[in-house]
């Protein structure tokens, strides 16, 4: 895995994804590393002030970034010479294992009380993202089938209540509220939820300062009331420094059990995440990564560290993927892509069931080896409608046989969809290219276990001679193609 | 074949065939962007707004307007709240002071930036500084460098604060509240409404906030509570023909400043920033016309409100910054970055939870509370 750390030439761009810039920093730091056959003291001392430097502007804590430079500069000294590795290779390792030990190892497992019900506890600062954090993770309780019940027990903020009340409609789940307080209201609900046969009873609080003592105590009644099994502490992924002090001070009082990590979509570097489980010892459970209530899911450390590392996520795609695939329907289609008779219907039905997987920025960062200048871009979504325009304005026998598309099929095309013929024809050119190639490559993939991997990278590899032929290429653009996994698939599947 | 193989193959081909065109133009935009500095692109009207989903966190700051602090004015109440969260630096501030000027000395004063969110950037500028102007005077003692310290930054911060109440061609005034999600926005707009209102001042709030759950009512409520009028659309209406309904409303009704909410946003999505820019444009059109677009960020925010500034910046224009929550333990040290890299000055601050404390930004208070150990 690390002969491909081998930095492309990258550049600064605006919207990076969360910890993008993070991989990017480390990359370059350990790639001028690795180029050396000794290293000197002067070597690792530079390079650990820069990965201090980047440590700390992703808003990782002081404290932590101490810590960490220091068990890195002390065993990059004290490193056995490895026969098989040159000392520029040993630091990325090093740097490598000790990011992986801060994240953390295991998921987190929800565990259902014997007792029904389950019961968390949401806490949190103000505008962290309790209210919508709770009712993503009544969805996502219910995805598991549970039945859970809301709680409104955040009687402060104006119209918190009628928030939650709106979001627990668009998933059916019921909310439970009582205006005289936030304790009667948790009370009542952990009752409702006994009578009614609800396992989960999830009680959204308001936010509060952990300075304001009379609302942690507030708080802390609630705990007591309800007796949760879990408690989680809701932190903005945009946080600084402070994230690790009203963790700490949430824990005080409350004894956490997990983090729930919020606007994971947008370009902070998520320090706050590294930082909390390194000082408070809780783990982060869940991350919630977009707007819509189904963009919320479970966090898994290792998988980031990877991410961190620049390996992608394969294994959340994978999972991503199973959820929305029907699989026998996936497997048709794929059988007909080897066969060369894969339809533009086909093509517009597997990128709509990509497209439930979530946002597609979202999911092209989680693919591993993709060049940072595509990850950074900002996806329009818009693109893709006009791909669904385009072959939806077609007839069915264009669909199945594009080639019949002449000048005056594709202006009718171009004017039922609302763009050019230009637009057409490259979106034809490039689908015809790439159901050639994939016939071709059916013969490469045939039998056995190799098959797997082969097919794997014979795929990509013939993709990207296929968009070579395309009269559009743009030079740069075709290394991103090949690039996309022929090191990522690489790495996660031999695991399976 | 598994399956799981199958299906990422899969993805993989769709997304890398449906992102064709995009990566295309997007490498050609990138290519542009190189010769000309600032090309936005600009994309073509009709399809802006088919993208409506805003992210949906709660917007809460402290509303409890239960409490009212009335009795401490604005500057005593900013240096009180601050001093809660100042304990936890005042240890080691107390350990500088003491301090002789020798190196440990700039590591302990860079730790402490460090942990008010100041940045790196700007911390090792700040202390470079700091240290020619400390060896050019023979500073000798941690309480003359602190003092010395102090002075520099608020030096640094800009003077030009003045809110604009009155629209200089004479239409009615709009305020515009920006930022990433559960900043504050709406709370902020409650505080101001209370605050003019007070003055005597007819005002008016414009629910731009179309998409979050319950965000209507929650400005409803501040409306009742100010004594403010309020002009609303139905949820995931378009934000600009509410704001602009608000502004036509004010002039009809002679309101003198109309405050106008707009759901959060991550500012880097970019079809919810191109709809913003369309709000300001269409606020700004007659009768009309934006004096003040305030973008909100939360005194907890990192490194990233810097990035936030920006991209804001970007898509309208911002012409002030409003900190919000600055009464915990927050520290607020990005606005230091904020103000030297994009010149934005931070015009108020949110403290607490009453209803009457959003107060002027003073940055000698405000540095003095962060690094004072008087």
């Amino acid at each position: 895995m690390n002969a491909r750390k081998v930095a492309e030439p990258r550049t600064a761009s605006l919207a990076k994804s969360m910890f993008q810039s993070l991989t990017d920093r480390f990359d370059g730091i350990l790639s001028r590393l690795k180029g050396k056959g000794r290293l000197t003291e002067n070597d690792i001392a530079e390079a650990t002030r820069e990965i201090r430097l980047a440590l700390l502007e992703a808003d990782v804590h002081f404290n932590v970034v101490q810590g960490f430079i220091e068990r890195t500069r002390q065993r990059c000294l004290s490193a056995d010479v490895s026969e098989s590795l040159t000392p520029g290779q040993q630091v990325v390792k090093i740097v490598n294992e000790e990011l992986k030990t801060i994240l953390g190892g295991e998921s987190f497992q929800v565990t259902y009380s014997s007792k029904s019900p389950t019961v968390v506890l949401m806490a949190g600062l103000q505008g962290s993202g309790k209210t919508t954090s709770s009712a993503k993770l009544a969805r996502w309780f219910k995805s598991q089938g549970r039945n859970p019940l809301l709680v409104a027990a955040d009687l402060q903020r104006p119209a918190a209540v009628d928030q939650l009340q709106t979001l627990a409609k668009q998933i059916e789940v019921p909310v439970f509220t009582a205006p005289e307080g936030a304790i009667e209201a948790a009370r009542g609900g952990l009752l409702e939820a006994q009578q009614t046969g609800r396992d989960v009873l999830i009680v959204d609080t308001a936010g509060r300062l952990t300075v304001d003592s009379a609302l942690m105590d507030e708080i802390a009644g609630i705990s007591d009331a309800v007796e949760p099994d879990y408690t989680f502490l809701v932190v903005d992924a945009m946080t600084g420094q402070d994230a690790v002090n009203t963790a700490e001070a949430f824990h005080a009082t409350l004894e956490l059990d997990a983090v729930i990590l919020t606007k994971l979509d947008g370009d902070a570097r998520g320090g706050a995440a590294l930082s909390v489980k390194e000082v408070v010892g809780r783990p982060v459970a869940f991350a919630s990564t977009g707007e819509k209530l189904q963009d919320f899911d479970q966090f898994h450390p290792e998988r980031m560290a990877e991410r961190i590392l620049g390996m992608g996520d394969v294994l959340t795609l994978i999972e991503k993927a199973e959820e929305v695939f029907e699989q026998e329907a996936a497997e048709a289609a794929t059988q007909r892509l080897l066969e060369g008779t894969f339809t533009l219907d086909d093509f517009v039905e597997q990128l709509r069931q990509v497209r439930q997987m979530g946002d597609l920025s979202s999911i092209v960062s989680m693919m591993p080896g993709i060049p940072k200048e595509v990850k950074d871009a900002d996806v329009d979504e818009r693109e893709i409608d006009r791909v669904e325009a385009i072959v939806l304005s077609m007839t069915p026998e264009e669909r199945i046989n594009p080639d019949v598309v002449d000048g005056s099929r594709r202006a009718r095309i171009a004017k039922g969809s609302g763009t050019t013929p230009t637009q057409v024809s490259n979106l034809l050119k490039q689908f015809k290219e790439m159901r050639k190639a994939m016939k071709g490559l059916a013969g490469l993939g045939s039998k056995s276990k190799g098959r797997k991997s082969r097919t794997k990278k014979g795929k990509k590899g013939k993709k990207n001679s296929a968009k070579g032929g395309n009269s559009r290429v743009q030079p740069k653009e075709s290394p991103t193609i090949p690039k996309l996994d022929i090191d990522g698939l690489d790495l996660t599947l031999p695991g399976r | 074949m598994n399956t799981p193989f199958l299906i990422v193959i899969f993805v993989l081909l769709m997304v890398a065939l449906a992102l064709l065109p995009w990566a295309h133009r997007a490498w050609s935009e990138r290519n542009g962007r190189a010769d000309s500095t600032k090309t936005s692109p600009i994309p073509d009207e009709g399809s802006m707004f088919t993208d409506l989903e805003h992210p949906e966190t709660s917007d809460d700051e402290l509303n409890r307007q239960t409490q009212g602090q009335q009795s401490e004015s604005g500057p005593d109440l900013l240096r009180v709240r601050i001093t809660k969260a100042r304990d936890l630096v005042s240890n080691r501030l107390k350990d500088i002071r003491g301090d002789s000027v020798d190196p440990q000395i700039w590591e302990k004063i860079e730790e402490l930036l460090i942990l008010a969110d100041v940045g790196v950037h700007t911390t090792m500028d700040t202390i470079a500084r700091l240290r020619a102007t400390a060896e050019d005077r023979g500073l000798s003692e941690g309480g003359m460098v602190l003092d010395q310290l102090k002075l520099q930054m608020m030096t640094e911060l800009s003077r030009d604060r003045a809110l604009r109440t009155v629209a200089p061609k004479g239409g009615v005034p709009i305020w515009l509240f920006v930022g990433v999600n559960g900043v504050g926005k709406t709370t902020s707009i409650g505080k101001v409404a209370r605050r003019y209102s007070d003055e005597g001042r007819k005002i008016l709030l414009a629910a731009g906030d179309t998409f979050r759950a319950a965000a209507a009512e929650q400005l409803e409520q501040w409306a009742l509570a100010s004594e403010a009028e309020l002009v609303r659309g139905s949820e995931g209406a378009d934000p600009s023909s509410v704001i602009y309904d608000a502004s036509e409303a004010a002039a009809a009704r002679g309101v003198d400043l109309v405050l106008a909410d707009t759901a959060g946003r991550l500012h880097n999505k970019v079809n919810l920033m191109e709809e913003l820019a369309k709000v300001r444009r269409v606020a700004d059109r007659e009768p009309g016309e934006v004096c003040e677009v305030l973008l909100v960020i939360d005194a907890t925010t990192g490194q990233n409100g810097l990035s936030q500034a920006r991209e804001f910046s970007d898509a309208v224009d911002v012409t002030g910054v409003v900190l919000t929550k600055l009464d915990g333990s927050a520290k607020g040290g990005i606005v230091f970055a904020i103000e030297k890299e994009l010149g934005l000055p931070v015009k108020l601050v949110g403290l607490g939870e009453g209803d009457r404390d959003l107060v002027d930004f003073d940055p000698d208070l405000f540095v003095e509370a962060l690094f004072g150990d008087e």
